[in-house]
């Protein structure tokens, strides 16, 4: 029965598609695309939103395409005067609750109901709109819900429990009152969420953002008391294009550097340093673990969105994680001590912004036990989307700018820093070090097995004599799962990777918008991932501990990887907390 | 914006014994959060935030979906009920006599809203869809008395006999 495949037409197309399919899916492979809202491929498919509804031959009224299953011989019209009647009176009641302030609207351009909204011709004010209802959620450091935009398609709600395991949100009460919250309708700060930011990505309008931070960057290059620097995770330079119109997957490097450099008097460094110092603390953590006793498996520590999710969920579980700080973290006390000891820069004065894919590190930078002075090491984290918005508002043409390179003396980087952006990147270099560390003649470079878009993949290594079995997770729900197989002594390993968002932080929450036309056709991690990839191959350096700049670090300041001193600023406790 | 209620939770240790028997009876049932609200509701006479949290855990399910469904479903409350319940039709034929100025009158004297409770505990309102007495509309029901034909000025009158402690009417 699997490979039964189902015959029908689509607007009198014949198509042939495995049996199982949606009319919406089998509507696709002729090249028609049938509009929804909330469903959403691999994240939401419920059926709710009723845009997708289309004709079926000898069937009464219209059913939605993105749940209804294709049979043999079935006629199916998508164009009708009936269905683009119901749609257009379904998105003129959508509007009727929606707060239609699209001119500043952050989703603006790329919202999926204003898109639709001027494709069917709506009468905004066809119904009456009572106004805000809604007080807005600001309450974290990381996401702001403003349920006056919210359509309930439900994406977020299913992002949460389906990819995350979490489902700190959910639908409250019903009919015209139902809205997202979560329980007890309280603030967002006080829920056990992680900040991933996967349901702002989900998100089809602008009910979901990111706290936006980009007034205090500009307050700061404005200051002439303060000296501003910025640092770019791995990723984004693999999809800051995307936000200026490039295919998906175009690096930007030095499009990006150049762009930021053109924001005022600032700095750009290249935060792949820092990965590639991550590495070189956690490869011999790791070693360290396994060769005298220490608690393993050893998880990963990049991730603060699941760093976090450990501290709410599994907290007895945290003398698992690596010690190390996020690149990001280390970062920030890297310029805050010896950046600023070298170039005789009162701490207070530099101000740091990092430029991440990631919601999550908003509430990283405020971490206190992370602090290695009266200060926080890094001022204010970015994401993708806002730094697109500052060039944007710079009046920058970014796709002009020339390409530029990063400031001394945080420039250099070696390609297992670079593909610390994707769900096994971390693992392949840190393995990269660790089989050196092990055996100085090693040729072991690439390990292939940790690679790709799978949730959850397992490989074993022998290094150096040393027998290494590693598992690598992305999507906070592989994550739980990996746990507690652990945990029920089922599976058992030394070393596991983990990061919050499916695909790692290619996907991250925030990175730049990609409406449900792009995310439901083309596999966004897979392509963005192997825009970091193809840096790592290019480059000449790929294992961190080749970097000259580490040798600049630990010669000048840190002396050793797990010294007293790389310990001080480098590697953080954590905290227990409660869900 | 919170809706957690602000009297206090005076759960009994036997209650919670009788609720993780029920968590216990419906962990691995496949829909099983809707009869244990149901059953929670009988124990407690309503849905506080200590009970949801209860069942959140023993059923391994997050605390926003159970309170998803809690505020679904118009037969769970998450106020508890008042030593005396009153109710206040809302029906049409009670509507079309005014007995909106009848519930807006019982809110204002008890300053309370539908569907919460005073906080000493004497007192909870609801709004109801016809007690069947239409010839008698508007009317208002206060425990197992009926009040029908009233008017807005009455309703102090009536509240002030169950205040003293008796329905001496």
């Amino acid at each position: 029965m699997e490979n039964t495949m189902v015959h029908l037409k689509v607007n009198g197309i014949d198509v042939e598609v495995p049996a199982g399919s949606t009319i919406l899916q089998a509507a696709k492979t002729a090249n028609i695309d049938i509009p929804s809202l909330c469903y959403l491929k691999d994240v939401n498919c419920i059926g709710a939103c009723r845009v997708c509804v289309v004709e079926i031959k000898n069937r009464r009224g219209l059913a939605a395409a993105c749940v209804y299953p294709v049979e043999e011989g079935m006629e199916v019209e998508t164009n009708t005067a009936a269905v683009r009647k119901s749609r257009k009176t379904t998105l003129e009641l959508l509007l009727s609750t929606h707060n239609k302030k699209c001119l500043s609207c952050e989703r603006s351009e790329n919202c999926e109901l204003q898109r639709l909204s001027r494709d069917y011709g709506v009468d905004e004010d066809r119904f009456i709109n009572e106004g805000t209802r809604y007080e807005i959620d600001d309450t974290s450091a990381y996401i702001v819900r403003d349920n006056n935009k919210c359509i309930n398609c439900k994406r977020c709600v299913a992002a949460c429990k389906n990819l995350q395991s979490i489902a700190c949100i959910g639908e409250i009460r019903r009919g015209y009152n139902t809205h997202i919250g979560c329980a007890f309708d309280g603030d967002l700060a006080d829920a056990p969420c992680v900040g991933c930011g996967q349901c702002i990505v989900a998100c089809p309008v602008g009910a979901l953002t990111e706290k936006d931070n980009t007034q205090d960057v500009w307050n700061a290059i404005a200051d002439p008391e303060k000296e501003v620097v910025f640092f770019t995770a791995p990723s984004v330079r693999a999809t800051l294009g995307e936000a200026f119109g490039n295919p998906v997957g175009t690096n930007v490097e030095g499009k990006m550097v150049a762009g930021i450099r053109r924001l005022g008097n600032v700095k750009v460094f290249n935060m792949d340093v820092t990965a590639d110092l991550t590495i070189m603390e956690e490869a011999n953590e790791l070693l360290d673990r396994i060769q005298n006793g220490g608690t393993l498996p050893m998880f990963t520590s990049c991730c603060p969105g699941w760093v976090k999710f450990c501290e709410h969920y599994y907290p007895d579980f945290l003398p698992h994680l690596s010690s190390c700080k996020s690149p990001q973290q280390m970062f920030g006390a890297v310029l805050k001590s010896y950046y600023c000891q070298k170039n005789n820069i009162d701490p207070n004065k530099l101000f740091v912004v990092s430029v991440i894919p990631c919601t999550s590190k908003k509430f990283e930078v405020t971490r206190e036990e992370q602090r290695t002075g009266e200060y926080d090491d890094v001022d204010v984290a970015l994401t993708t989307r806002e730094l697109a918005r500052m060039i944007k508002r710079a009046g920058l043409d970014f796709n002009s700018l020339p390409d530029e390179e990063f400031d001394n003396p945080f420039e250099t980087a070696t390609g297992a820093g670079a593909i610390f952006g994707a769900t096994g990147g971390v693992m392949e270099a840190a393995l990269r070090t660790a089989a050196y560390k092990l055996d100085g003649s090693t040729k072991a470079l690439e390990f292939t097995e940790v690679r790709g878009t799978k949730g959850i993949k397992e490989a074993t290594y022998t290094v150096g004599g040393v027998e290494v079995k590693v598992a690598v997770a992305s999507g906070l729900a592989n994550a739980r799962a990996i746990v507690e197989d652990i945990k029920a002594g089922r599976k058992d390993y030394q070393f596991v990777e983990i990061m919050a968002c499916p695909g790692g932080c290619i996907n991250g929450g925030g990175q730049p918008y990609q409406p449900d036309t792009v995310r439901n056709n083309v596999d966004l991690k897979a392509i963005r991932a192997k825009a970091l990839y193809d840096l790592d191959e290019k480059l000449e350096l790929r294992k961190s501990h080749e970097s000259p700049v580490m040798d600049m670090l630990y010669g000048e300041f840190f002396e050793a990887p797990n010294s007293h001193v790389a310990h001080k600023y480098l590697h953080t406790p954590y905290v227990k907390r409660g869900h | 914006m919170s809706e957690k209620t602000l009297i206090p939770f005076k759960g009994t240790p036997e209650q919670e014994a009788e609720l993780m028997k029920v968590i216990e009876a419906h962990r691995d049932q496949p829909g099983g959060l809707m009869p244990t609200l149901q059953e929670a509701q009988g124990i407690y006479g309503y849905l506080p935030v200590e009970v949801q949290k209860m069942i959140a855990d023993g059923l391994g399910v997050s605390l926003s979906e159970v309170f998803g469904v809690a505020t679904f479903y118009s037969q769970f409350s998450l106020t508890p009920k008042g030593e005396h319940r009153i109710s206040v039709c809302l029906g049409t034929a009670c509507y079309v006599k005014g007995s909106d100025k009848i519930l807006e009158a019982v809110e204002n004297k008890l300053g309370i809203k539908s569907g919460q409770c005073t906080l000493d505990g004497k007192f909870s309102i609801d709004a109801c869809r016809c007690v069947g007495a239409c010839g008698l509309a508007p009317v208002m029901t206060i425990d197992d008395d009926v009040y029908g034909k009233i008017t807005p000025d009455q309703v102090g009158k009536i509240l002030d006999s169950y205040s003293k402690g008796g329905a001496d009417k």
